[in-house]
């Protein structure tokens, strides 16, 4: 049976480099996919884009392309990501630029555009999921809606002979279907193999979230080598049979466990896992031990897609203003509690205008609130933390001045103040019908 | 005991929904997560944290269930006022629910 070996070399924008270099060295691997697209990333990048008309796509694209080009080129290691976000081609010409300089021209690279689909959005009138009200609510305040892709276009590009494809928004687990139906030419509508595919996209999207990080409890889920963690690698088989494992000898494992997190994490209903290509079953999955770090997964299975696509809209929402500051020693918890009376009491006397205001004790209650914490000792030291949202920056900036005037005029022994303002690009998602959506491929020159 | 002992747990999000698996470390305790790990228990240990509903999920050919909470995370994790604004420690708050032990043990 053919089988290839897919390595996941980000899960994550801002995710550490020198493991997807490692897999490039020493992972015998085919392809090596970068999953770099945050929900409402593609909003931020959208900004920058109509800033400058050659922004738009990841800040780390260059570092990423200039430390694993060389190596891919070498071995024939076909790359995979949405890097791109909102300008996949200028990231596209920015690679072939990165290339040509690395005197690897004949490198052929391919972008994936038509994710962008604001036009599209804006023509109808379509329901927002997440809370009441349609896309025309939300009026001038829209930056971008982006429909999440599928595997087609994608794989279209490796048959056409690229080396890198770079996407926007995409579904995460189709940057690694794509490889699959390209190498083993899977028909669009053979569900069971497009859900196994799923499976194994979505177990390695995340990188190193399968390979023990995001996991480890000391006494009770110990992971050893965390700071050099291997990311992953899937051997894939034509029949979609999986088997995750990584780079002998890097840091972390792949063991049962890890493989079972990472199949139910950002899961709800597990019999229906929606994707762009197919509605993924993760329900009869089964996961086997085989050899140290070698995990057989089985059982995966599909059924037909839907007839929308998924739309991020970003949207600019509201403004944060934040305010911090520290106490200590005996009665530290009783100083903290006194200086959000005050900055409560602040707020209200001084006429700031939040929609929506919270304040926490770091070290006491700030993770689960007062009630799920109502039986924790006390701690030695406590952080003051109050954030409200506004309508403006103006109004923001004035909560977290009223935390930092604490320092002369609240309580004893007040340190270490820190405020913040910031606008608040928030995401919200609508379904469209899936023909609206147009994907192409774009080759650069090289 | 806690089901620290006999269980491990992840955190997801998704807008303002988060879930949380809960996985039984020896498949022999599974019976116990399915009594004991309920929806309604788990709503109500994260009393003031979810303002929606919780939805259980069976994995039995993992020995798992999966937890959906909606309306959890301060009006989605891109607009949250949370420090925590994914729920990420939401699964380590599960794991200190209390666990009668089958007296047989």
């Amino acid at each position: 049976m053919r089988t290839i070996r897919i390595g996941s070399g980000a899960g994550y924008s801002g995710d550490r480099i020198e493991p997807a270099v490692e897999l490039a060295e020493k992972g015998d691997i085919d392809y090596l996919v970068f999953e770099c697209l945050g929900e409402r990333t593609v909003a931020l990048a959208q900004q920058a884009r109509l800033k400058n008309p050659e922004a738009g796509y990841d800040p780390l694209l260059e570092e990423r392309m200039r430390a694993v080009l060389p190596l891919c080129a070498g071995k024939g290691i076909k790359i995979v990501t949405n890097m791109g976000a909102a300008n996949p081609e200028a990231a596209a010409k920015k690679t072939a630029e990165i290339a040509r300089a690395l005197g690897l021209s004949s490198l052929k690279i391919a972008a994936i555009v038509g994710d962008d689909v604001l036009d599209a959005c804006k023509q109808g009138d379509l329901p927002i999921l997440e809370f009441e009200g349609s896309i025309k609510k939300l009026g001038n305040r829209i930056i971008s809606a982006n429909a999440y892709l599928g595997a087609g276009p994608m794989a279209e590009a490796l048959s056409a002979g690229a080396d890198v494809v770079i996407t926007g928004r995409a579904s995460d687990p189709a940057l690694f279907l794509a490889p699959m139906i390209h190498a083993f030419g899977w028909a669009m509508d053979d569900w069971n193999l497009l859900g196994r595919g799923t499976v194994a996209g979505h177990l390695l999207e995340c990188a190193g979230q399968i390979t023990g990080g995001y996991f480890a409890d000391p006494g009770y889920k110990d992971v050893a080598g965390l700071a050099r963690l291997g990311f992953p690698i899937g051997e894939v088989g034509e029949d979609g049979s999986l088997v995750v494992t990584k780079v002998a000898g890097s840091g972390g494992a792949v063991t049962a466990q890890t493989c079972k997190e990472q199949l139910l994490y950002e899961v709800h209903d597990p019999t229906r896992y929606l994707q762009p290509d197919v509605v993924a079953d993760f329900s009869q999955v089964e996961v086997e031990e085989i050899a140290r770090n070698r995990v057989r997964i089985t059982g995966g299975r599909g059924t037909a897609c839907t007839g929308t696509l998924k739309v991020s809209v970003g949207y600019v929402d509201s403004f944060i203003g934040e305010g911090q500051i520290s106490y200590a020693g005996p009665g530290a918890l009783a100083r903290g509690r006194l200086a959000l009376e005050i900055v409560r009491e602040r707020l209200q006397l001084t006429g700031v205008a939040a929609s929506e205001l919270r304040f926490d004790l770091i070290g006491v209650d700030s993770l689960h609130g007062p009630q799920v914490s109502a039986h924790a000792n006390e701690s030695y030291e406590v952080r003051v933390r109050v954030t409200g949202r506004t309508e403006t920056l103006r109004e923001a900036v004035r909560i977290g001045n009223e935390v930092e005037t604490l320092y002369t005029n609240g309580p004893a022994g007040g340190g270490g103040a820190w405020k913040s303002a910031r606008e608040v690009v928030a995401v919200a998602s609508v379904l469209l019908p899936r023909e609206q959506a147009r994907p192409q491929v774009r080759f650069v020159e090289g | 005991m806690k089901l620290r002992e006999i269980a491990h747990s992840r955190t997801g999000d998704k807008g303002n929904t988060s879930n949380i698996s809960v996985i039984a470390y020896d498949p022999k305790d599974y019976p116990l997560l399915l009594a004991q790990v309920t929806a309604e228990r788990v709503r109500a240990h994260f009393a003031g944290v979810v303002e929606g509903c919780v939805v259980r999920y069976e994995l039995p050919r993992i020995s798992a269930l999966n937890f959906v909470m909606t309306e959890t995370l301060g009006g989605g994790v891109t607009r949250s006022l949370a420090l925590d604004a994914h729920g990420k420690s939401l699964s380590s708050a599960l794991l200190d629910l209390e666990i009668e032990a089958p007296d047989n043990s």
